[in-house]
């Protein structure tokens, strides 16, 4: 038990630093960190599928694509000027709104069962898998269309063109 | 593994949904704060990420598979998002030298 609460204190703490750091690459790192945390409760709740597949695919895909981004872009330090003071305030004002209205409607449910893994295999490979191909097999079939025309505009948007004159702005 | 998903027994739901909303929260305040767009790119997968592991939560909750499923889509979604988002954020840089978001101002007109 006491666990999980160390961990969900490490995801706070690591996603606070995401946000504060100056360096993009240092938010970038402290995001890996965060979402491994992640990785740790989807092991505690034995998903093992989504453990593996938050582990491949954001820790291993999605944030590697952010560095090689950022180290493309090659930024420089006067690159992003600071927000005015009261913005921050402001900034952080509402989201502490957000999350203090989410929590007091939470506080009004009233729902306090504990979490209990009645069915061990729920999160297996070999379980998620009958779900996926029996219920749930033409939205798979639909997001590989959509990642097909995903990968089709990325390349269709970075790739430069070559007739057109540089846009000046 | 036995003994490692006896941990969380005692983990009451509105812990997971606590922890979900904080971290949501902080996703939301760093697309406030931050003017750095690949910045604001992390924030809003964050906020994802959040959303991903409450549905774990209830999933496991319940005992029904489907949350599982919807997080592995919203998986399928993020990479989409972050592959087209992060291209137009080239081409952005490409064109006006800066990912500095206020740059963009022009595009309320």
């Amino acid at each position: 038990m006491s666990t999980f609460y160390f961990i969900a204190f490490l995801s706070i703490f690591f996603s606070i630093l995401v946000i504060s750091a100056k360096n993009p690459v240092h938010s970038i790192l402290y995001l890996i960190l965060t979402f491994f945390t992640f990785t740790i409760h989807y092991i505690l709740m034995n998903a093992q599928f989504l453990a593996i597949v938050n582990f491949i695919v954001y820790m291993g895909a999605i944030l590697v694509l952010f560095l090689y981004t950022l180290m493309l872009i090659n930024l420089n330090k006067e690159s992003e000027p600071v927000k005015p003071f009261m913005v921050k305030i402001a900034a952080v004002f509402g989201g502490g709104i957000l999350a203090v209205a989410l929590v007091s409607s939470l506080k009004s449910l009233g729902v306090s069962d504990p979490v209990v893994l009645k069915n061990p295999e729920l999160g297996l490979v070999k379980n998620l898998g009958k779900v996926l191909f029996h219920e749930f097999l033409l939205p798979f079939e639909v997001s590989s269309v959509l990642l097909l025309s995903a990968m089709v505009g990325a390349v269709l948007l970075a790739t430069k063109d070559p007739k057109e004159p540089k846009a000046t702005i | 593994m036995e003994s490692l998903t006896q941990t969380i027994q005692a983990v009451p739901l509105n812990h997971y949904i606590l922890l979900s909303t904080i971290i949501f929260s902080i996703g939301v305040m760093g697309v406030l704060l931050r003017r750095n767009a690949i910045v604001i790119f992390m924030s809003v997968e964050l906020m994802l990420n959040s959303v991903n592991l409450l549905l774990t939560a209830f999933s496991v909750y319940r005992g029904d598979a489907a949350g599982q499923v919807f997080v592995f889509f919203i998986m399928a979604l993020a990479a989409a998002e972050v592959a087209v988002g992060l291209a137009i954020i080239v081409m952005i840089y490409r064109n006006t030298n800066s990912i500095d978001i206020n740059v963009l101002n022009r595009l309320k007109w």
